[in-house]
């Protein structure tokens, strides 16, 4: 095996996402970079795939049969996006909604973003900052308060999960013009990836699932994935994905100027408040888990 | 060690003109990067570049002119003392925890702002500089190490003011050293001295900070900032050409300081008792109104801890009393603490004290500001209601609403217009303050009941006054569907008659400790005598301070801070005036 810049044992071993398959021209070489590795892959029509380390013989836009290509990583075409792993990836965690017949899937769309992918799976359980980077579409002033709400880590499931989540929407459906509080439920259950569960303006028993994936390309830069899987039949995919987008495009900058880049793991790095429970949650679960990739580990 | 030495030197970071207005300016010095800002009052603040919560750059935050808001979730930190005054997140508490941004030292000479992250002793002076309008450049950003630049700039050439179209000006170098070159250019009889400062911005690059000695006045000026301009540039093309021939120094990582331990875990609050920490002096003390004495107090030494509208501090008095007055400050007016002293005709000794017997230039001890009084800013429409000098909190919360333009209105009642307090406040408050003049107690009552009218989910109430007014206002809101935890209240004292005649056991459940409680001794002096430290301020069940939590057992509640559905829910006790109506008392003390 050749020699990474990764030696996080617990991150190698991840299945990461690599590429958006609708995005993906079918029979030719693409590439990428994961965990500093330069990568090429393929998918064809059938939906076989394959990854492998970059090498000569294999150019980009070279038609090829992923079948055909020899001493590969592992692929895997999980919820429209192929994934990989640079060590030995047990199961991908589920998303069950993904399955459903009546939902739209998408990908919003793949942004790089100058940060560490812990920082941003963050920033993507954190609902306080709503009314100050997405004014008046996730939140407005003066409705600033961060409800109670509860957080666990499930053991047997190996995840983070919020519940009970509340925030004030100032355009809370399509249907409605007033704001009221949209509910919410995270879930971490990957260290880079997370799923969210929000009340879904059409259907008030379902919830649409918008999902980030992050790709390390090195410990501070990602590429996002977002997928969204929603009940949604009147909306063209563009006007979908644009406000997916509008949202991302507004935390890319909040993102990158924070430092350090890397997830400080130290509880006494930062200043938590009870409205970061998950955030806390999330930094113990990676202390315990052992990640130090894209992190600042706890002395100690 | 060359970098530990270097560390001690004041360095200029900014010109002054990089601190127009409302403007936040990044600025950085071996690697560690600052948010440096002016605030309305001139006062120039270099803060690290970092938001204590969540890391983001405060240089991208808002400048609003007393405070600077993080972009990220809206934390407000005070001018001068970088303290956190709101976390809107939570905006039913008042940040009780110290949470404070690191400062650095901020020091304005020859139109530049210097700083040092650890400084030993003062701002050099710089012979030549000493006249009365030196001139700074432009700030060259170079990308080179700053011993690369020094070594260019002794060779440097420019012409002196009035004859910049020469070419050849004698040269001289006063003085040099590690981080500064002083040159002087003399033609034609015109002599010109310029210090040119190099800024260690990071291990491989610089910015060129320099200063002439004169400015040549309006007319000449943009020529000859161009004339420099124009030197400089060339001389960075040709340092940053050598630094690229050579091998990039690595960036100097900065080390960030830990929060306090206290900050990281979801804390306690902090127990001490009734103490005097900090020295004051009366500045200035005017009749605020008739009757109603105002008094600036600042400083001995260093800066007034950060406070938050609806805080009160106890001053201790020379005759020995205690009291408590709230601070009347809007935000960001961080350099004093204002108060308003009412001259009370039964006074026992507080008010007539510090009306007669205070002046200024007087030292006064005071407490630490607390604030149990904390004014929520995520309500639709906030109303506040106050009584003749229960003004005081409301002044401070109107002027924190006003400033953030959030929807209120100030109602004000009182005798006559001379006895509206603090004139020169209420002046910037006209748009949304309503007096109320000369009204008996029945019509008090109807202005009360017409105000009230019409709550809508998501309005607040704040009310200080009188205890006859506040019960009327407290039971007129209760009447027009103010749900208890829209209406927040504040009594100056409570007038309740204490009955304390009754004697139970307390058991404290952290300090493991049970003690008895005699008749005429209260639970907080019985505490204290046991070595149990606990805030406190009034002593008479009207501030909030020492409040204990519940864990078993019936409170006889006799105090006027909690409201009626958190005295019915029986979890919480004013431990200096309330008592037990159960044999037992579980505290989590």
């Amino acid at each position: 095996m050749t020699e990474t810049g990764c030696k996080d044992p617990v991150i190698l071993n991840l299945w990461h996402p690599i590429a958006a398959v609708a995005e993906t021209a079918p029979g030719r070489v693409a590439d990428t970079v994961l965990l500093e590795e330069r990568l090429g892959f393929a998918i064809d029509d059938a939906g076989n795939a394959a990854v492998w380390r970059s090498r000569p013989g294999l150019a980009t836009g070279d038609r090829v049969e992923p079948l055909e290509v020899r001493d590969t990583l592992p692929a895997k075409l999980a919820y429209g996006y192929l994934w990989t792993s640079l060590g030995s990836p047990e199961e991908i965690f589920p998303i069950p909604e993904f399955a459903e017949p009546d939902r739209r899937r998408l990908n919003a769309a793949t942004i790089g973003v100058n940060v560490s992918a812990p920082r941003a799976i963050e920033n993507f359980l954190d609902m306080g900052h709503f009314p100050y980077v997405h004014t008046d579409i996730l939140g407005a002033e003066p409705h600033t308060e961060v409800k109670e709400y509860d957080v666990e880590i499930s053991i047997e499931r190996d995840e983070i999960l919020a519940t009970r989540c509340r925030f004030f929407q100032p355009m809370a459906s399509t249907t409605s013009s007033g704001g009221a509080d949209v509910d919410y439920i995270y879930r971490v259950p990957h260290p880079y990836c997370s799923v969210l569960y929000k009340s879904s303006p059409v259907d008030e028993k379902r919830l649409d699932v918008i999902a980030v994936f992050l790709q390390p390309i090195d410990q501070e830069h990602i590429h996002a994935h977002m997928m969204l899987c929603v009940l949604d039949e009147e909306n063209e995919d563009k006007v979908i994905k644009r406000f997916q987008q509008t949202i991302f495009g507004q935390d890319k900058p909040i993102l990158e100027n924070q430092f350090p880049k890397r997830l400080p793991l130290d509880p006494r790095a930062e200043t938590p408040i009870r409205a970061d429970k998950s955030a806390i949650a999330y930094r113990r679960w990676l202390s315990q888990k052992g990640v130090t990739y894209g992190v600042i580990p706890a002395l100690g | 060690m060359q970098q530990e030495r270097t560390r001690t030197r004041w360095h200029p970071i900014a010109a002054s003109h990089d601190l127009p207005p409302r403007h936040v300016f990044h600025a950085q010095l071996w690697g560690r990067e600052f948010a440096v800002w002016r605030a309305d009052d001139g006062y120039v603040n270099v803060w690290e570049n970092r938001c204590l919560h969540r890391g983001v750059r405060l240089s991208i935050g808002i400048n609003d002119g007393r405070e600077l808001k993080c972009q990220y979730h809206g934390w407000r930190y005070a001018n001068r003392t970088a303290g956190c005054t709101y976390i809107p997140a939570h905006p039913a508490d008042a940040p009780a925890r110290t949470i404070t941004n690191r400062t650095y030292p901020a020091v304005e000479r020859y139109g530049l702002v210097w700083s040092c992250e650890q400084p030993e002793g003062e701002v050099p002076g710089v012979p030549g500089l000493e006249r009365e309008a030196p001139l700074a450049l432009r700030g060259i950003p170079v990308n080179a190490p700053a011993a690369l630049v020094v070594t260019a700039l002794r060779a440097h050439r420019f012409q002196p003011n009035g004859r910049i179209d020469g070419s050849d000006a004698e040269m001289v170098v006063k003085a040099a050293d590690d981080f500064s070159v002083a040159l002087s250019a003399r033609a034609d009889g015109a002599a010109t001295l310029a210090i040119f400062f190099v800024q260690p911005v990071d291990s491989g690059r610089s910015v060129i900070r320099g200063v002439l000695d004169r400015d040549p006045g309006a007319e000449a000026r943009n020529a000859v900032l161009r004339h420099h301009n124009a030197g400089l540039s060339v001389l960075r093309d040709n340092v940053e050409r050598q630094a690229a021939a050579r091998p990039a120094p690595a960036p100097i990582e900065p080390v960030y300081e830990r929060v306090p331990a206290a900050l990281a875990e979801l804390p306690e609050p902090s127990a001490h008792g009734r103490k005097a920490a900090l020295r004051v002096t009366v500045a200035r003390k005017w009749e605020a109104a008739d009757g109603i004495a105002g008094f600036e107090l600042r400083p001995l030494k260093g800066l007034l801890p950060t406070f938050q509208p609806g805080a009160h501090i106890d001053v201790h008095l020379p005759n020995g009393a205690i009291r408590q007055y709230s601070i009347v400050n809007g935000p960001g007016e961080s350099d004093r603490y204002v108060i308003g002293v009412k001259r009370e005709a039964d006074s026992k000794g507080g008010s007539l004290c510090l009306h007669e017997t205070v002046r200024e230039g007087d030292v006064l001890a005071i407490s630490e500001p607390r604030n149990n009084f904390p004014l929520r800013r995520d309500a639709v429409k906030t109303l506040l209601v106050a009584g003749g000098i229960g003004a005081t909190p409301l002044i401070a919360m109107a002027q924190a609403l006003h400033h953030q333009r959030l929807v209120h209105s100030f109602h004000y009642f009182a005798q006559n217009e001379a006895q509206l307090a603090f004139g020169d406040r209420l002046d910037g408050l006209k748009d949304t303050l309503v007096p109320h003049l000369g009204l008996t107690p029945q019509e008090t009552g109807g202005r009360l009941r017409d105000i009230l009218s019409g709550y809508a989910e998501g309005m607040h109430v704040y009310l200080c006054g009188p205890g006859p007014m506040l019960e009327a206002a407290r039971a007129i809101a209760g009447e027009c569907g103010w749900p208890d935890e829209a209406v927040h209240f504040e009594y100056f004292k409570n007038t309740r008659a204490i009955d304390d005649s009754s004697a139970f056991e307390i058991a404290l459940a952290r300090s493991c400790l049970t003690l008895k409680v005699p008749a005429g001794r209260s639970i907080l002096e019985v505490m204290r005598e046991a070595g149990v430290d606990m805030p406190s301020s009034c002593e008479q069940g009207a501030c909030g301070t020492c409040m204990a939590t519940v864990i078993e057992g019936e409170p006889d509640h006799q105090d006027v801070y909690l409201n009626d559905a958190e005295k019915r829910a029986g979890t919480k006790i004013m431990t200096c005036v309330s008592r037990a109506k159960s044999a037992r008392l579980v505290l989590d003390v």
